[in-house]
């Protein structure tokens, strides 16, 4: 089922260029390429962090006549492919856009393992590559391999560390104690991120006292919960997926799992968390964060929501805007279609976004990211970031009432 | 005691996922690829009504059912009938229509897509913990294994002491000898996929009261059924329903003794075993 969706969301201008005669509006738009799920496993992710981005960033530079180049204002068009979360169709997708729609500049798609699996292409064909919803320790290595691939999310380890230092600080001043159930779900996330936190909890000083890992797709997560709880820890921790974190959340109400962390991975930053929860989410922790009090962050949800009808999460959704936004700063920057001088521009500017100044280092890294985030009354609060500021005081769980 | 409830709850979860498929696969004869794609609309309508409605899902999966039968019912009679029709053999039958409903798949994930878009959904539902002999277990799991084995029930009562009932077992047994003695296979056939569809969609009704769910996770409740289904011998619900607690119970009792880690492992493990020492199933008929 591939289904090409074509957005035209010029209005009223590209309707006139059409009514009279649609032969000049090739020139008049830039082409950029998309490819992400639209259905299979991550899709639920893809709609609440990726698509609803481009569709905002489009219609606001649309707004506002296009992107300035040298040779005049040219609109946005997005061809759109969904890769039904598989890397093979990834991959031919984004050939496609390169061979047959001769797209101007693409779009990364969705998730760690796709953007590792596009890099190559992305490579082969010379287009730059913003990697924005992709955690990985290899980033040194991979911008080595792939001199147009930039980060903008963060690395594995950081993001265990941000956790792992609230614990250590919560058990050294005497708040909890140090005894971790840590779970993971059995995928290439899960495990890199279980992997990454076992010698890192270790040297805080950290006790895991339950470590398993669930296959992906677990209908019933109660023994889970159960055995962590008959552990006795202090907190919990799982490095999960979407429909697990929301299945593990809810089995831990359920059983009573009275932890005073209680933390779950993806999609605990998305807005329906809170939503379904409620005051259960109160103090619950999650993987990465932003600062909802900062001014360019409210004004942008706030167009978020008026823009898609949806909210954005917590988390990555800001991270793919601000991502859409370097391309557009360094396309404008540039001043034509020139891939090349677009990635050098990227890699020897910095750049105005909403997480603040993004600038990238020698290994086309954004250092700068929110690590740990934590729901405090109704609002997914950053409380550790690596250089960022505006991070919020940790708070502890008291049960789920 | 508490693997045992607990296998026993998820057990009843799985005879949700595979009673419908038992019925379309040993009735029809219809291995029917969308059934996981079934489960999720009931599971959609169930989220509908409950949000826009505040309508409890036990209510709402009799609103539902009526539509769900309908529309199984017409998917029997346009798109499967004619498969039916052509099949010079009941092999060729199923390989055209694992070929036909694995495309009905992809129509109905992105009939979804585009109705209710691919977010995840959920909603709370009796997400109350509920102490069943000294240990606790969520309330709507627990009424979703009620209603499993009530289904499963009715089914049995129904295919053992009724006309209709018996015709069905009938045709399930041998399609041509019970055209012979009068029993109108082909309206059997559409029934028996109608009811199957019917079933796994008011399955699918109940696993969303505690399963985050989205338009593209049908495939794995298919998978599931899937093996419930050969397991438990083709064309017999007790067997599907001992077949879904025996696995429920097995993967419980993995995860809790062992690993978590291994649950998929000991269920497929299970399935093999099944397939080489018992082919027919645990209740199934030797082929003559």
């Amino acid at each position: 089922m591939k289904r090409r969706l074509i957005l035209k969301l010029a209005g009223a201008a590209i309707t006139a260029s059409l009514a009279f005669g649609g032969a000049a509006q090739a020139a008049d738009t830039i082409k950029f390429g998309a490819v992400a799920p639209k259905t299979g496993p991550l899709a639920g992710g893809a709609v609440v962090t990726h698509w609803p981005n481009i569709k905002l960033w489009v219609a606001q530079v649309n707004a506002r006549g296009g992107l300035k180049l040298k040779d005049g204002q040219r609109k946005i068009e997005v061809i759109e492919y969904d890769d039904q979360t598989n890397p093979g169709e990834t991959i031919k997708a984004v050939q496609r856009l390169v061979t047959q729609d001769k797209v101007d500049f693409l779009i990364g798609p969705y998730g760690t393992g796709f953007n590792l699996a596009v890099a190559p292409v992305f490579a082969k064909y010379g287009y730059p590559l913003i990697a924005m919803t992709a955690i990985t320790d290899q980033i040194p290595d991979l911008a080595k391999k792939f001199p147009g691939m930039f980060f903008t999310l963060g690395s594995t380890t950081p993001i265990v560390q941000g956790l792992a230092d609230i614990l250590a600080k919560l058990v050294k001043d005497g708040k909890i104690g140090n005894k971790i159930a840590m779970v993971n779900v059995a995928d290439a996330f899960g495990i890199e991120l279980a992997n990454a936190a076992r010698p890192i909890f270790k040297a805080a000083g950290l006790d895991v006292v339950y470590d398993k890992s669930y296959p992906l797709g677990t209908q019933d997560l109660s023994p889970i919960v159960k055995g962590a709880k008959a552990a006795n820890p202090d907190a919990f921790v799982a490095w999960s997926y979407p429909p697990d974190t929301f299945g593990l959340t809810g089995q831990a109400m359920v059983q009573g799992l009275d932890v005073k962390v209680f933390y779950t991975a993806v999609a605990t930053s998305f807005p329906a968390y809170g939503g379904k929860f409620g005051v259960a989410a109160n103090n619950v922790m999650g993987t990465g964060g932003v600062n909802p009090d900062d001014p360019a962050i409210k004004e942008y949800m706030k167009a978020h929501k008026e823009i898609t009808g949806l909210d954005a999460d917590f988390w990555a959704s800001s991270s793919v805007y601000a991502s859409l936004q370097i391309l557009e700063q360094a396309i404008e920057g540039v001043g034509e279609v020139d891939r090349a001088k677009v990635t050098e521009y990227m890699k020897s500017n910095s750049f105005k976004t909403i997480l603040g100044d993004i600038t990238f280092d020698e290994n086309n890294n954004n250092a700068k990211y929110w690590t740990v985030g934590q729901w405090q009354d109704g609002v997914y609060q950053g409380v550790a970031a690596v250089g960022r500021d505006g991070a919020k005081e940790v708070r502890l769980k008291s049960g789920w009432k | 005691m508490d693997i045992l409830i607990t296998g026993l709850l998820l057990g009843g979860i799985y005879a949700l996922m595979a009673m419908g498929l038992s019925l379309q696969y040993g009735v029809a004869r219809i291995m029917n690829l969308a059934n996981g794609e079934m489960l999720v609309v009931g599971a959609f309508a169930a989220f509908w009504f409950f949000t826009v409605a505040q309508l409890s899902p036990l209510i709402s999966v009799f609103l539902i059912a009526p539509v769900i039968f309908a529309l199984n019912w017409l998917i029997y009679q346009f798109m499967l009938l004619p498969l039916v029709k052509r099949a010079k053999s009941q092999g060729q039958l199923e390989v055209d229509s694992i070929l036909a409903t694995f495309g009905m798949s992809f129509i109905l994930v992105g009939l979804m897509v585009a109705v209710f878009g691919g977010d995840y959904f959920n909603y709370t539902f009796l997400a109350e913990p509920m102490e069943i002999l000294g240990n606790t277990y969520a309330a709507n799991r627990v009424v979703a294994f009620l209603m499993a084995m009530l289904i499963g029930g009715l089914l049995y009562l129904w295919l053992n002491h009724t006309r209709p009932g018996m015709a069905m077992r009938a045709v399930s047994v041998d399609t041509e000898a019970a055209g012979l003695v009068g029993i109108d296979v082909q309206r059997m056939s559409a029934l028996a996929f109608a009811l199957g569809g019917t079933v796994t969609a008011i399955g699918g009704g109940f696993i969303s009261t505690f399963q985050t769910m989205d338009a593209s996770i049908g495939i794995l409740f298919t998978m599931k059924a899937l093996i419930i289904v050969i397991m438990g011998g083709v064309g017999d619900i007790r067997g599907t329903i001992v077949a879904a607690l025996v696995l429920g119970l097995l993967e419980t009792f993995i995860a809790t003794v062992i690993d978590p880690g291994l649950t998929l492992a000991a269920a497929y493990l299970m399935f093999i075993l099944v397939l080489l020492f018992r082919p027919q199933g645990f209740f199934g008929r030797k082929p003559s």
